[in-house]
């Protein structure tokens, strides 16, 4: 399930935010009948649609997977957290037709019709992410029902809705969709240019997705903030696991790496600044944070080690986007653009993997951060699982699928770029006219 | 209460019965696309590539919210399925997802002939055991042969291992390839390829009659449910009267080329199957003891359930249709051809 996920995410990710780059691309063609603008829009269309393709079957695969393999959660929980995930059924409805539509009706609707079709598209791609995550966010912070001798009565579906970590983790997780997406598409396009300096193609991609991703890298340590803030009072054992904080107590530091030492019950090789762990959650350097100590060792997120390291990595390469953001802008200040900068350009070519390093890190720290538990303090892990055995062949199998599917989805990403038009062809293009 | 009930079991039936007549015949095109012969192949590959290209992504979620309404719904039932048919539910996953991958990459691949060949070989299998699968998933549901508590390995092979399971596979595929036959026929301009596809239709129709007769006689013993169902019941026989007219006024219009009351008629006799399945296993989920009663979710579950796929409904239905009407209508899918070959960014 959660290689499954870890996959599923990747395509989710770009199913969120991809539309949206190429309505903008198709939306300023129409204004600028600039033709480069619509190649833009056609080009990245083909990729969304592969990958939508691959998204559609892997998101088809968990669905079932959740019967497959926690067919007890399913029982226990089926009826609480089915609403979310059917109003995702009908988004996903819409995603798909509209998105038959925009791939395939470019001169069988009016143009405004067909840029209506993809803007419909980006947009039932972000409900659709908001409503599973809403699901996942039920798991750290159930409510909605009463627990009457272990089982759920007074189901309240709606109560589900609004749980109180949606909120955090639904804005969280579509900003992280569009900085991902924005530096992976820029980051290609980066490659592409600094062989090809005088191609228009690739300037306007990366000045369409840099901005998108870039907007979103400085949204996101703001969000992320939030999430940390809202993690510290719903979950506290969890935020302890993320900091590797050992003991309770006020004045509690920042660790920057570091590796948890469980017998010693010290968090080790970590530069830590003191204070700041309590200044940043509670705005105050005396409030006291709680440390792994205050907890149960049974309720511990293990392996600890994967929780804190994760979290060092998504903030790590949350602040290393937001940097990448604040210099690219500051490039377009001083009136002279990216372009200018070889060295901007490299960075963001380096930069490519980096927000999709932090989703998964991030899946990480929210999912194992929650272990013992799979409904945080109602259900543990170990009582969902199926009874089927053999399992580990079941994901062997699936474990080779997906790995046929990455390289297959990859090789063919990497044939789209390479056959992308080069400097001479725009040329040829716009003096005919399109 | 019981208003939101039968809504939920109901739209969890029609629900499954659009994924059969939609998501349904675009599996049976990929099996014309394993069986595409004479000098005409390529053509025929090409129309039913274009047949259902732009539609085949919604065709599939109606798939996935039947899930959605069987675990929202009856979580109880989704969580005994899941366990007890995890092997072909697994198998039916793989085929899922080499189906559908297979059939983009080949689309948008942009490859050169010899890897889109591949990739549409890939395609073509994966059409043909996908159904199967799905069919051996509902003949072991049909036959009440889902253990409670397995325990063993061979609880999970044993109960779908019989020869009623793999006839109610081989009628799934069956009647997927005879509705895309019937489909391709309506939607070829060429009357040529209208031609080929009105004999496969023909001879498919023919075949998902004795294979439909052989299931019924293996029922005795296989799903003895089914067969006491099916022959005890006072709706029995307008159903099955129903289906027989259904299916010999599509042999009859297929015969006079009457191709697009053809599709109606084998629409009708395929949903009419499938509602001969639900209601000779009502009131059953589940033999023996899940009923669409005692699985069934908290009653505010199902009346909230029941008023999201109402409000889903108001959206989706017409995007939809409006989906069918720009693809399906008026243009037929080799114009679409033609319009692709003049563009071939928009591939
Ligand atoms: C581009 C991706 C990305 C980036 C740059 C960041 N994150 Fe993040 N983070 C995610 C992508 C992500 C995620 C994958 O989207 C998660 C997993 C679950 C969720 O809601 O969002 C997540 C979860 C998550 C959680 C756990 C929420 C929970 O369990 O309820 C916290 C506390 C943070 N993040 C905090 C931060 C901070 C302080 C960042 C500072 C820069 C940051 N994130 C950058
Ligand atoms: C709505 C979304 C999600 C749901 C409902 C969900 C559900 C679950 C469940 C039921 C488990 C416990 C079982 C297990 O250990 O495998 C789990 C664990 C896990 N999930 Fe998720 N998950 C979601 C999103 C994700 C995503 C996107 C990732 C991507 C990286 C992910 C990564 C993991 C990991 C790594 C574990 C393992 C924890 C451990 O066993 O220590 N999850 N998740
Ligand atoms: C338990 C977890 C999950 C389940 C059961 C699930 C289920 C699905 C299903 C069934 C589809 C296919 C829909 C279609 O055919 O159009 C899908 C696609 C999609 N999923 Fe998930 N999903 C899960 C996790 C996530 C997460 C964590 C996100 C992220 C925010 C997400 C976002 C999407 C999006 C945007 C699509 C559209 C396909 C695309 O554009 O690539 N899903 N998912």
């Amino acid at each position: 399930m959660a290689m499954s996920l870890a996959f599923h995410i990747v395509f989710a990710c770009v199913g969120i935010a991809m539309p949206l780059m190429m309505v903008v691309a198709e939306w300023r063609y129409l204004r600028t009948g600039d033709e480069v603008d619509l190649l833009l829009a056609r080009r990245w269309s083909i990729g969304a649609a592969i990958m939508f393709a691959v998204g559609a079957v892997s998101g088809t695969v968990l669905s079932f997977e959740l019967g497959l393999l926690w067919p007890n959660f399913m029982r226990w929980a089926g009826a609480i957290i089915g609403m979310p995930f059917s109003l995702e059924g009908f988004a996903f409805f819409t995603e798909a037709i509209f998105l038959g539509i925009y791939m395939y009706g470019w001169d069988r609707v009016s143009p405004r019709a067909h840029l209506a079709a993809g803007a419909i598209v980006a947009a039932s791609g972000v409900i659709s992410g908001v409503f599973v995550v809403i699901v996942n966010s039920w798991m750290n912070t159930p409510v909605g029902f009463r627990l009457v001798n272990g089982r759920p009565e007074e189901i309240n579906p709606i109560a589900t809705l609004t749980n109180p970590a949606a909120l955090h983790e639904t804005v969280h997780m579509t900003i992280a969709a569009y900085c991902a997406t924005g530096f992976v598409v820029a980051g290609i396009h980066a490659a592409m240019w600094l062989r090809d300096r005088d191609n228009l193609f690739h300037r306007r991609a990366i000045a369409i997705a840099f901005t998108i991703g870039a907007i979103a890298a400085l949204l996101q340590p703001i969000s992320g903030d939030a999430s940390a803030r809202a993690v510290a009072r719903l979950q506290p054992v969890k935020i302890a696991a993320f900091e590797g904080l050992f003991q309770t107590g006020p004045h509690a530091p920042l660790a920057i790496g570091g590796i948890p030492d469980l017998k010693a019950r010290r968090l080790r090789y970590a530069i830590e600044l003191p204070s700041m762990l309590s200044v940043m959650t509670y705005h105050n350097p005396d409030a006291v944070m709680r440390g792994l100590d205050s907890f149960p060792e049974k309720n511990w997120p293990r392996p600890l080690i994967a929780v804190h390291l994760a979290f060092q990595i998504m903030v790590g390469a949350g602040f290393a986007m937001a940097g990448i953001a604040l210099w690219g802008f500051w490039l377009w200040l001083r009136g002279r653009g990216i372009f200018a900068s070889p060295w901007f350009m490299r960075t963001l070519m380096l930069a490519t993997p980096l927000g999709l390093i932090a989703v998964e890190a991030g899946w990480v720290v929210t999912e194992v951060g929650r272990q013992p538990w799979i409904i945080y303090g109602v259900m543990r892990t170990a009582d969902a699982v199926t009874p089927m055995p053999g399992l580990d062949i079941t994901f062997a199998l699936y474990s080779l699928l997906y790995l046929f599917l990455g390289v297959t989805v990859a090789f063919l990403m990497w044939r789209q770029v390479l056959e992308s038009p080069t400097s001479e062809e725009i040329v040829a293009l716009m003096a005919s006219g399109g | 209460m019981h208003l939101a009930l039968w809504l939920v079991a109901g739209a969890l039936l029609a629900n499954l019965t659009l994924y059969v007549l939609t998501g349904g015949a675009d599996y049976g095109s990929g099996v014309w696309d394993l069986f595409a012969i004479g000098t005409r192949a390529d053509a025929q590959r090409e129309l039913l590539t274009h047949a259902i290209g732009p539609v085949w992504e919604a065709d599939h979620v109606w798939l996935i919210l039947a899930v959605v309404i069987l675990f929202n719904g009856f979580p109880a039932a989704f969580a005994r399925i899941m366990t007890a048919m995890h092997v072909p539910v697994t198998l039916m996953l793989i085929g899922v997802v080499m189906r559908g991958s297979a059939f983009s990459f080949r689309g948008y691949g942009l490859g050169d002939d010899r890897a889109r060949r591949r990739w549409g070989r890939m395609f073509a299998i994966a059409s043909l055991i996908t159904p199967l699968l799905l069919g051996v998933i509902i003949g072991a549901i049909a036959a009440g042969r889902t253990p409670a508590n397995p325990a063993r390995l061979s609880d999970f092979i044993t109960p779908w291992m019989t020869p009623f399971c793999f006839g109610v596979g081989l009628l799934a595929l069956a009647m997927f390839a005879y509705l895309a036959a019937v489909y391709a026929a309506a939607e070829a301009a060429d009357p040529a390829l209208a031609a080929d596809f009105r004999i496969r239709a023909m001879v498919s129709s023919i075949i998902v009659g004795l294979i439909a007769g052989a299931i019924l006689l293996l029922s005795i013993n296989g799903a003895p449910l089914i067969w006491n169902g099916l022959t005890r019941r006072v709706w029995t026989w307008p159903i099955f009267w129903l289906t027989t007219v259904a299916a010999l006024a599509a042999l009859w219009a297929l015969w006079m080329r009457r191709f697009a009351l053809a599709r109606i008629c084998a629409a009708a006799q395929v949903a009419l199957i499938l509602w001969g399945w639900a209601l000779a296993q009502y009131p059953y989920l589940l033999a023996p003891d899940l009923t669409i009663f005692n699985a069934a979710a908290p009653p505010r579950t199902l009346a909230i359930l029941a008023s999201a796929l109402a409000a889903g409904a108001v959206i989706l239905l017409p995007s939809y249709g409006y989906l069918l009407r720009v693809f399906k209508r008026h243009q037929r899918a080799d114009r679409i051809v033609m319009a692709a070959r003049r563009e071939p960014e928009t591939r």
